[in-house]
C-alpha cells in the first residue's frame, strides 16, 4: 500500500527530521544530509520528499515565526507524525530481522 | 509583508521572486522563497553577487513542478469570460464619446498599420516559395564558393557542369541529384510561326526531386533520349496554340525536338522558372559534336545542382565527401580556390543575394531593417495612444475608483483597459486593411524586382496574421495604461480626482513626443538627405556624354541592315556599337601583362567600334582612334586604355604621348596602344576608378558561336523622344519580327542601375511621411489635452490682463521646446550615419548640403507650429466671461 513502504531517501529524510526534533525545516535537513552522507543533497529534491512524506501522514508541518532573515519569509517546520515514527520504526526492524538472518559466517568471507 | 533585505544590500532579482509568486501555490510559497532566500544570502557570501542572483533564477525555475504549481483559477477565468461583454459595452462608450480623441488613435493606428500588414503580406509571400515541393525540406541546392588569384571569395548559386556531374558520380547517401542548366533558347518554329523559347537542360531524375506533375507523358522517360523537350501548359498553348503538341516536333533554331511531355506551369512561388525543359542528353550530345558548345570548367556558367538527402541524413553528412570533391580540384587549379556548401531550397528566397542567382532574391537582413523601420512607425503610433488615454486619464478615474468599489480587482481594471486598446486597434485593422489594398499595388511598382517577385494577394494563414497583429498592436498600445489604471487607489479616485498625482507621469509622456520627433525627423532628413544626393549621383559627369543615345540590344542581328536603315531616319545623327554597356554595372574583362610577363592584372574592357568614341565623346588626351579596321577578331592589334592603366602598370613613366605606339599583351595577344583616353566611370559610381582597355569590335564578332551579341549605341537629335523611339521601334520589326524591340536611353539606364537606392528611397519617404502624420496627429491630441484642461487659468489670466499672444507663447513653449530636443539629438545623428555609412560606400559625393539638411526639420517644425497655434490661438481668443460663467 502507498505510504507504507518509505524509499531509500524518504527514510533518510524522515530520519533527519526525527533528528533535528525542533529545527527540522528544508534548509537545515538538506544541510544535515549532506553533511551526513557526503553527497551533495539539492534543496529541490528536498523540498519534493517532504512534501511527499506530508501527503503520505508522515510528517506535519507548522510555519515558524517570522524573523528578519530568509527576507522575512517564514520557516516550515516539519514534526513526525506517529505514522511516522511506526514507518521508521517498521523499517528499522525489517532491516535488523534481514540483518539477524545473515550467518556471520557469510560476512567473513566477502 | 514586506520583504526585507536579505544579505548586505543584495537582493535577489525581483522579478523571479514575483515569478515564484505566480506560479506557485499561495500555501507553499512562502516558506519556498524564504528557502531560495536563504541560499542566496549564502552564495552571496560564497561566489559573490552577480552569480548568486544566477543561481537564484535558475533556481526559481527549477521549483516550477507539478506539486508547486498553482492549479488553473476557474473562477477568474470564468469571471473574465463573463466580463468580456461588459467590456466591450465600456469601451464602445468610451470610444464614441470622446471622438477626437479616438478619431487620433484609430488613424494613426490605422496608418501604421498598413505598413506592418504589407510587411506581412511580403514575409507571407516570401515564406510561401518552392513550399509546393512535396519533398522540399530535404531538397539542397549547390552553393559554389570561390577565390579567385586576386580578390576575395564570390558565392556562384552556380557550379561547373565537371562539378555538378563528379557530385552525381562521387557522392553515397544521397537519394537523388539532379543538374539543371539554363542555357537553352532559341527561336521556336512550328509551321509558319515562329517564337521565342527558353528552357533549360535537365535529367529525367528532376522529376524525382521537384514536385512537378506532368499533365502528358511518362515522367521516368521524357527526358531521358537526346532532342526531348517538355513544355509547360503554357509554353505549349503559345507555340501549338489550341492544337495538341504532345508528341509532335518543334523546332528550334533548325533542330527538331519532340515534345515528350506537358506539365502543369511551375508555380509563381518558386525560385526556378522556365518555359520548357530539354533532355540533358542532348546537351552531352551536341557538347560530342562541337567542344566549344559549352565551357565544362567554369562555375559562373549556369548549371544548378539540387541534391534530395534521404529522410534519415543530414547536410553534414555530405559536407565532408563536398569536401574531398573540392580538395581534388583545388589540387589541380591554380586560379581558383573552391569551396561547396549546401544550401536549403527553402533559404534560396530568403538567403543571401548569390551571383547567377535564377530569380532576384531578397537577403534576410534586408527584411529586417525594413521590419525595424516599421516597428518604428507602429511604435509611435502605440505611443500616440497610451500617451492619450494617460493624458485624459483624470477624466477616468471616478469610473476606476467605482469599479474597484464594486469590487474590480486589478486584473479585472488591467483586462478593461486592454480589451478597449485592443477593439480600438481592430477598427484601425478594418481600416488599414483599406488602406493596404490602396497602397498595395504602389508597393509593388517601388522596385521592378518587386512585382516579379509577390504577389500580395490574400490568403487565409496572411489573414490570420492580419488578426493576430492587431491584437499584438493593441495589447502593445494598451499595456502600459491598464498598468496605470489599475494602481489606482480607490479612495484617492473617488475622493477628489485632482489629488491623483497624474503629473508625475508628465515626463514619460514628454518624453514619448520627443522620441517620436526624433524618429520623425531622422526619417525626413534621410529622405531629404538621400535624394539630393541620389539625384546628384545621376547627373554625375562620368566622363563621357550619355545625353540622348538609344541603346538597342542587336539580339543575335546582323547590325549591317538595321543600322543602314536606321541611318535613313532624320532623327538619328549617329551610330557606333559596342559589346556592352557600362557604366550601369556590366563588366567584362581581360588580363593585361606588359614588360614583367608574371605580372598580369585584371583590366576591365569593352569591345567598341571606331564611331563609339567620338559618338560618346571621350575626351582622347593622347594619340587617336583605332587605325586599322580588321576584318577578323584574330587580326586585331590595337587597343585604347585610359589613364589608370598607365598608372597601374608605369608604362612609359605614366607619359600618355609616350605610351602611344607601346605593346601590351591583352590575353595573351600583342596589342599596340593607339590612344590613351582620360579616366571615366566604367563601373557605377560608387566604385572607384577601374583599369579600362577597348579593343576594336570586328564584323565577325557577330558570327561566333556564342552569338553573345552588343548594342547599338543610336545618337538621336529629336524634341519628341518618345516618337523617335516609336519609328526607331517599326525599323526593328522590319529587320526582325520575331522579336521584340530592346531600347533604353542610356540616361534611364544609368537611372536603373541605381534604382535600389530608388526603393530605398521611396521606401524611407513612405515611413517619413507616416511618421510625420503619426507624430502630428499625437501632438494635436496632446495640444488639445493641454489647452482644454487649462481653460480655466487662460481665462483668468486674460482677464488679468493677459495678450492674446503671451497666452499663445506660454501655451506652446513646452512643445517648442520638446521639438528643439528632438533636432539637436536627430540632426546630427543623421549628418553622422550619412557622413560615414552611406556615403562612405561612394567615392565620389558632394558634401551634404545645409539646405537639405534643415529642409525637414522646417516642414516639420511649420506643421507643427500650425498645430500647436490653431488649438492655442483657439483657448487664447476664447471670451473669459464664457468660460468663467459656468462654474
Amino acid at each position: 500500500m502507498k505510504g507504507t513502504n518509505l524509499g531509500e531517501f524518504e527514510e533518510l529524510v524522515l530520519l533527519t527530521v526525527a533528528a533535528l526534533t525542533n529545527e527540522a525545516y528544508s534548509v537545515a535537513i538538506c544541510d544535515e544530509l549532506t553533511s551526513h552522507t557526503k553527497r551533495s543533497v539539492k534543496l529541490g529534491v528536498v523540498h519534493s520528499v517532504l512534501n511527499r512524506l506530508e501527503e503520505k501522514g508522515l510528517v506535519k508541518s507548522q510555519l515558524g515565526e517570522a524573523t528578519k532573515a530568509r527576507g522575512g519569509k517564514r520557516k516550515r517546520f516539519y514534526q513526525l507524525t506517529a505514522l511516522g515514527k511506526s514507518a521508521l520504526v517498521r523499517a528499522k526492524s525489517m532491516r535488523d530481522q534481514l540483518w539477524d538472518r545473515i550467518p556471520s559466517l557469510v560476512l567473513k568471507k566477502v | 509583508m514586506k520583504p526585507g533585505r536579505p544579505s548586505r544590500g543584495y537582493q535577489p532579482p525581483r522579478w523571479a521572486q514575483r515569478f515564484v509568486e505566480w506560479y506557485c501555490r499561495p500555501e507553499l510559497a512562502e516558506d519556498l522563497l524564504g528557502d531560495l532566500n536563504e541560499y542566496f544570502e549564502r552564495h552571496v557570501a560564497l561566489i559573490g553577487p552577480f552569480r548568486a542572483k544566477l543561481v537564484y533564477v535558475i533556481d526559481a525555475f527549477k521549483f516550477l513542478r507539478p506539486y508547486t504549481a498553482r492549479t488553473l483559477d476557474f473562477v477568474n477565468f470564468l469571471i473574465t469570460s463573463i466580463m468580456i461583454g461588459s467590456y466591450f459595452r465600456t469601451s464602445v462608450r468610451n470610444v464614441s464619446r470622446n471622438k477626437l480623441f479616438s478619431s487620433i488613435n484609430i488613424v494613426g493606428l490605422a496608418i501604421s498599420m498598413s505598413v506592418g500588414l504589407l510587411l506581412i503580406a511580403f514575409v507571407h509571400d516570401l515564406l510561401t516559395y518552392d513550399k509546393y515541393n512535396e519533398k522540399g525540406n530535404r531538397i539542397y541546392r549547390i552553393t559554389s564558393q570561390a577565390k579567385f588569384r586576386e580578390g576575395s571569395p564570390e558565392n556562384f548559386a552556380t557550379t561547373s557542369l565537371k562539378i555538378g556531374e563528379s557530385i552525381q558520380e562521387k557522392l553515397t547517401g544521397v537519394e537523388e541529384s539532379t543538374i539543371v542548366t539554363d542555357m537553352f533558347t532559341g527561336d521556336a518554329k512550328v509551321g509558319d510561326n515562329v517564337l521565342p523559347l527558353s528552357g533549360m537542360y535537365a535529367g529525367p531524375s528532376v522529376f524525382n526531386v521537384f514536385t512537378w506533375p506532368l499533365l502528358k507523358g511518362n515522367a521516368v522517360t521524357a527526358l531521358k533520349e537526346p532532342y526531348s523537350i517538355v513544355l509547360t501548359e503554357t509554353s505549349a498553348s503559345r507555340i501549338f496554340g489550341t492544337g495538341d503538341a504532345f508528341g509532335k516536333t518543334v523546332h528550334v533554331d533548325s533542330i527538331g525536338y519532340v515534345v515528350t511531355g506537358i506539365m502543369k506551369d511551375v508555380p509563381f512561388f518558386s525560385h526556378i522558372q522556365f518555359e520548357s525543359l530539354v533532355s540533358f542528353s542532348t546537351l552531352e550530345t551536341r557538347m560530342l559534336k562541337e567542344p566549344s558548345f559549352i565551357t565544362v570548367d567554369k562555375i559562373w556558367e549556369r548549371n544548378y545542382v539540387y541534391l534530395l538527402l534521404p529522410e534519415s541524413s543530414t547536410p553534414a553528412n555530405v559536407q565532408a565527401q563536398l569536401d574531398a570533391i573540392c580538395a581534388d580540384e583545388n589540387k589541380v587549379n591554380d586560379d581558383m580556390q573552391l569551396r561547396l556548401t549546401l544550401l536549403p531550397l527553402f533559404d534560396i528566397v530568403m538567403g543571401e543575394d548569390l551571383l547567377n542567382s535564377i530569380r532576384p532574391v531578397m537577403p534576410g537582413i534586408v527584411l529586417w531593417i525594413i521590419g525595424g523601420l516599421a516597428l518604428v512607425v507602429i511604435l509611435s503610433a502605440c505611443f500616440n495612444y497610451t500617451n492619450l488615454s494617460i493624458a485624459r486619464s483624470m477624466r477616468r478615474f471616478k469610473e476606476v475608483g467605482l469599479r474597484k468599489v464594486i469590487g474590480a480587482g486589478r486584473s479585472q481594471v488591467r483586462q478593461q483597459f486592454l480589451a478597449e486598446a485592443v477593439m480600438v486597434s481592430f477598427i484601425a485593422l478594418v481600416l488599414s486593411f483599406g488602406l493596404f489594398l490602396v497602397l498595395r499595388p504602389q508597393f509593388i511598382s517601388i522596385a521592378p524586382n518587386l512585382l516579379k517577385m509577390v504577389k500580395l494577394e490574400i490568403t487565409t494563414p496572411m489573414a490570420f496574421a492580419f488578426v493576430v497583429f492587431a491584437l499584438i498592436v493593441g495589447i502593445a498600445a494598451g499595456f502600459l495604461p491598464a498598468l496605470f489604471f489599475a494602481k489606482v487607489s480607490a479612495v484617492h479616485a473617488l475622493r477628489d480626482s485632482s489629488s491623483v498625482k497624474v503629473f508625475g507621469r508628465l515626463s514619460l509622456r514628454r518624453t514619448l513626443v520627443a522620441v517620436q520627433y526624433t524618429l520623425t525627423l531622422m526619417f525626413i532628413t534621410c529622405t531629404m538627405l538621400g535624394y539630393t544626393q541620389y539625384k546628384k549621383i545621376l547627373a554625375f559627369d562620368l566622363g563621357f556624354t550619355t545625353a540622348n543615345i538609344l541603346n538597342v540590344e542587336l539580339q543575335h542581328n546582323e547590325p549591317d541592315v538595321l543600322i543602314a536603315k536606321l541611318k535613313a531616319l532624320p532623327e538619328v545623327t549617329g551610330i557606333s556599337q559596342s559589346r556592352i554597356v557600362t557604366s550601369v554595372g556590366n563588366a567584362w574583362g581581360a588580363y593585361i601583362k606588359y614588360k614583367d610577363p608574371r605580372d598580369s592584372m585584371l583590366v576591365f574592357t569593352n569591345i567598341i567600334d571606331e564611331n563609339y568614341i567620338p559618338l560618346h565623346q571621350y575626351h582622347l588626351i593622347a594619340g587617336g582612334n583605332f587605325v586599322t579596321r580588321p576584318a577578323t577578331a584574330d587580326a586585331t592589334s590595337e587597343v585604347i586604355v585610359n589613364e589608370k592603366t598607365l598608372r597601374e602598370f608605369n608604362i612609359a613613366d605614366r607619359d600618355p604621348e609616350k605610351a602611344v605606339g607601346m605593346e601590351i599583351l591583352v590575353n595573351n595577344r600583342k596589342m599596340t596602344i593607339v590612344g590613351v583616353i582620360k579616366d571615366f566611370h566604367y563601373a557605377t559610381i560608387d566604385e572607384n576608378i577601374k583599369p579600362v582597355a577597348f579593343t576594336y569590335l570586328t564584323p565577325d564578332a557577330y558570327l561566333t558561336r556564342d552569338k553573345r551579341d552588343g548594342v547599338l549605341n543610336v545618337a538621336v537629335s529629336t524634341n519628341d523622344p518618345v516618337a523617335t523611339v516609336s519609328k526607331i521601334e517599326q525599323v526593328w520589326n522590319m529587320v526582325d519580327p520575331v522579336h521584340t524591340f530592346q531600347g533604353e536611353f542610356y540616361d534611364d539606364q544609368i537611372e536603373d542601375a541605381y534604382k535600389e537606392l530608388s526603393a530605398i528611397l521611396k521606401i524611407v519617404g513612405f515611413l517619413s511621411f507616416i511618421a510625420i502624420s503619426i507624430a502630428s496627429l499625437g501632438l494635436l491630441g496632446m495640444v488639445v489635452f493641454t489647452t482644454e484642461t487649462r481653460f480655466r487659468e487662460m481665462s483668468i489670466r486674460k482677464v488679468l490682463g493677459a495678450s492674446s499672444g503671451s497666452l499663445v507663447v506660454l501655451l506652446s513653449r513646452g512643445f517648442v521646446a520638446m521639438l528643439i530636443v528632438s533636432a539637436l539629438i536627430a540632426l546630427p545623428t543623421t549628418y553622422l550615419f550619412f557622413e560615414k555609412v552611406v556615403l562612405a560606400r561612394f567615392p565620389f559625393h558632394d558634401p551634404i548640403g545645409v539646405v537639405e539638411l534643415f529642409a525637414g526639420f522646417f516642414a516639420v517644425l511649420i506643421i507643427a507650429f500650425m498645430m500647436i497655434g490653431s488649438q492655442t490661438l483657439r483657448a487664447a481668443r476664447s471670451n473669459p466671461a464664457d468660460v468663467l460663467k459656468g462654474e
